[in-house]
């Protein structure tokens, strides 16, 4: 146990660690912003005086390291500043956004997860079969095609051809539970297609990994049946790496949303992120890349600590 | 010559089909104001005229022919997308080859500074950088070769570590010579298949990272036909049941598909698995 409490503690250091390193990329960034910023967002009517105050706005008119700590301090006392677009508070803006965003990955996720573990078991239990090679073409076609194109097929099937789900997620605040699912279904489905390929190749691979080992054939050759081989024997021992793969796909789940939310013009926070690029309002492109990187790193930590547990050999590297 | 015939011979037929494929989009790349039958910006007729005579698929939002914009698209995409990922080997394999060859401290800094890039999701780093310096295609072109040059890197590091510790690299460094010539004659042209594959699934990638930033509004900008964008452009589109806006994202598709296969086929030839 204590062994597990030092590398938790460790691993959980790192990510601090490399989370402070991303603040100050972010911070080092904007301080090449262009001069003209200032213009374009203000408009032609800009005066010398309100460009000056924009500018002090952002702090760049302070030096470096001062800026760095106070937003950093701001940061911490969970202030994050205000928009440069509409003057809201971020951390009001993000709140919803965020939740929402977290309810389509977690949907996508609930479906996702189970299909692509079973049909991986499935494709390394029937190896080399018919099936598995449907399989590996169908996930091979999914990783390769861009995530707009499934979803607007899937769009053209379920919301044009047969109108079963809405093509626009028209989410607002007093939905119910199973209405705001309903109506993240199409995004949910375009990023399960996405994921599930990845999730599901992996999965194969690590049992068919294993399945060359002593221990296996040993199994085998006491008149194991193949389906237990592989479900008592191979399975817990290939966790690790599936658990990763998972834990890695959920981080893509939320942080890959980008261009689905654009596309079913889901209100989460990678449409907030992509409109406030466009009108370059800088500090809610900090602030949510801030999120996205903070939800990034504690779900790769996660996916290194799970892995570790589910095998005690990965404590003692050699 | 005769060799490279017989092994075309005996690929599978996914190989096949994928250098078909690539062979076409090359030409239609090269060859694009000669193939397209109206040019890449004029606007020739009504907004989304149908399929049929003369715009055999019709026109886009701006009445501009979607069938030259399509051809224009796959040099305009496709070439970007392969300067990209040159870039992203030129940069991530000199300093990977550095951090193997030098090792000690070059190697622990390269190294941590590669971690920090690699924690952050690329789609939300190329997005911060776009914000800041403006989507130009040199910045696109610079931003994400630099982003993708880090798994290169990971890659290039980790292959020619097993090289570097070989007799003939301590006898060229015994020999005295200099740290570039060792990279380029001695450990380079062993460790060049996994990276020519590596670029093959790096241009997926990158490609559709691309047409991704398009489709968003922040990759090509317009007028310049492009992939991404003209499904963003025609997507509306779509809701009306017509399937015009699908074709731009099916190019896209089939050239991923087609470059997967034939690396699939690369990679199983040069690990040395026979069936």
């Amino acid at each position: 146990m204590h062994a597990i409490l030092t590398m938790i503690i460790q691993r959980l250091g790192l990510g601090l660690i490399t989370l402070i390193a991303v603040s100050f990329i972010m911070s080092v960034a904007i301080e090449f912003l262009p001069g003209d910023l200032a213009q374009e967002v203000l408009g032609q009517s800009a005066t010398p005086e309100t460009v000056a105050a924009f500018r002090a706005e952002l702090g760049l008119d302070r030096a470096f390291h001062t800026r760095y700590f106070e937003w950093l301090g701001n940061v911490l006392t969970g202030d994050l500043g205000t928009s440069l677009a509409n003057q809201r508070e971020i951390s009001e803006l993000l709140g919803t956004r965020l939740y929402n965003t977290l309810f389509l990955a977690s949907i996508a996720a609930a479906i996702s997860v189970p299909i692509a573990i079973t049909l991986g078991v499935l494709a390394a239990l029937y190896r080399n079969s018919l099936y598995d090679r449907l399989v590996n073409i169908f996930t091979l076609s999914t990783i390769s095609t861009p995530e707009f194109f499934v979803a607007y097929i899937l769009i053209l099937w379920f919301s044009v051809t047969v109108r079963i789900f809405p093509s626009i997620s028209d989410i607002g605040p007093d939905l119910g539970f199973w209405e705001h699912v309903y109506r993240s279904m199409l995004p949910a489905l375009t990023l399960t297609l996405v994921v599930i390929a990845h999730m599901m190749r992996m999965t194969r691979a690590a049992i068919i990994n294993l399945l060359a080992s002593p221990y296996i054939e040993m199994a085998t050759l006491k008149g194991v049946p193949r389906r237990d081989v592989i479900i008592r024997h191979a399975l817990p021992n290939a966790l690790a790496p599936i658990i990763n793969v998972v834990v890695l796909n959920l981080a893509y789940l939320i942080v890959g949303v980008v261009v689905v939310e654009v596309v079913f013009v889901y209100p989460g926070l990678g449409q907030l992120l992509v409109d406030s690029v466009s009108k370059r309002d800088m500090p809610v492109v900090q602030a949510c890349c801030l999120v996205f990187a903070i939800t990034y790193i504690l779900l790769n930590l996660t996916a290194d600590i799970l892995s570790i547990l589910s095998n005690p050999r990965l404590l003692h590297p050699r | 010559m005769n060799e490279f015939i017989k092994l075309l011979k005996k690929a599978p037929p996914t190989a096949i089909f994928g250098m078909v494929v690539i062979t076409i989009y090359v030409i239609v790349a090269i060859f694009a104001p000669f193939v397209a039958p109206f040019s890449e910006t004029e606007i020739v007729g009504d907004q989304f005229e149908l399929w049929g005579d003369p715009y055999i698929l019709g026109t886009d939002n701006l009445g501009r022919d979607m069938l030259s914009r399509l051809i224009f698209g796959a040099r305009n995409t496709v070439g970007i997308a392969l300067i990209t990922t040159a870039f992203a080997f030129l940069v991530g394999c000199f300093f990977g080859l550095l951090a193997a060859t030098l090792g000690g401290w070059v190697d622990q800094l390269l190294g941590r500074i590669v971690d920090v890039m690699m924690a952050i999701p690329t789609l939300v780093f190329a997005l911060l950088l776009l914000t800041i310096f403006g989507t130009s295609v040199t910045t696109l072109v610079l931003v994400i070769g630099i982003l993708y040059s880090t798994s290169v890197f990971r890659l290039a590091r980790a292959v020619s570590m097993n090289v570097v510790v070989l007799d003939f690299v301590e006898v060229a460094k015994l020999r005295g010579e200099g740290l570039l010539y060792i990279i380029r004659h001695e450990i380079l042209p062993n460790i060049l298949p996994p990276l020519v594959a590596e670029f093959g699934l790096r241009f997926c990638f990158v490609f559709l990272f691309i047409s991704a930033l398009s489709f968003l509004g922040l990759g090509l900008q317009p007028p310049t036909a492009d992939w991404g964008s003209m499904v963003r452009e025609n997507a509306t589109l779509i809701t009306f049941g017509d399937i015009t806006p699908l074709v731009p994202a099916a190019a896209i598709a089939l050239l991923t598909v087609a470059v997967n296969f034939v690396v699939d086929w690369f990679l199983h030839l040069t690990s040395g698995l026979k069936d």
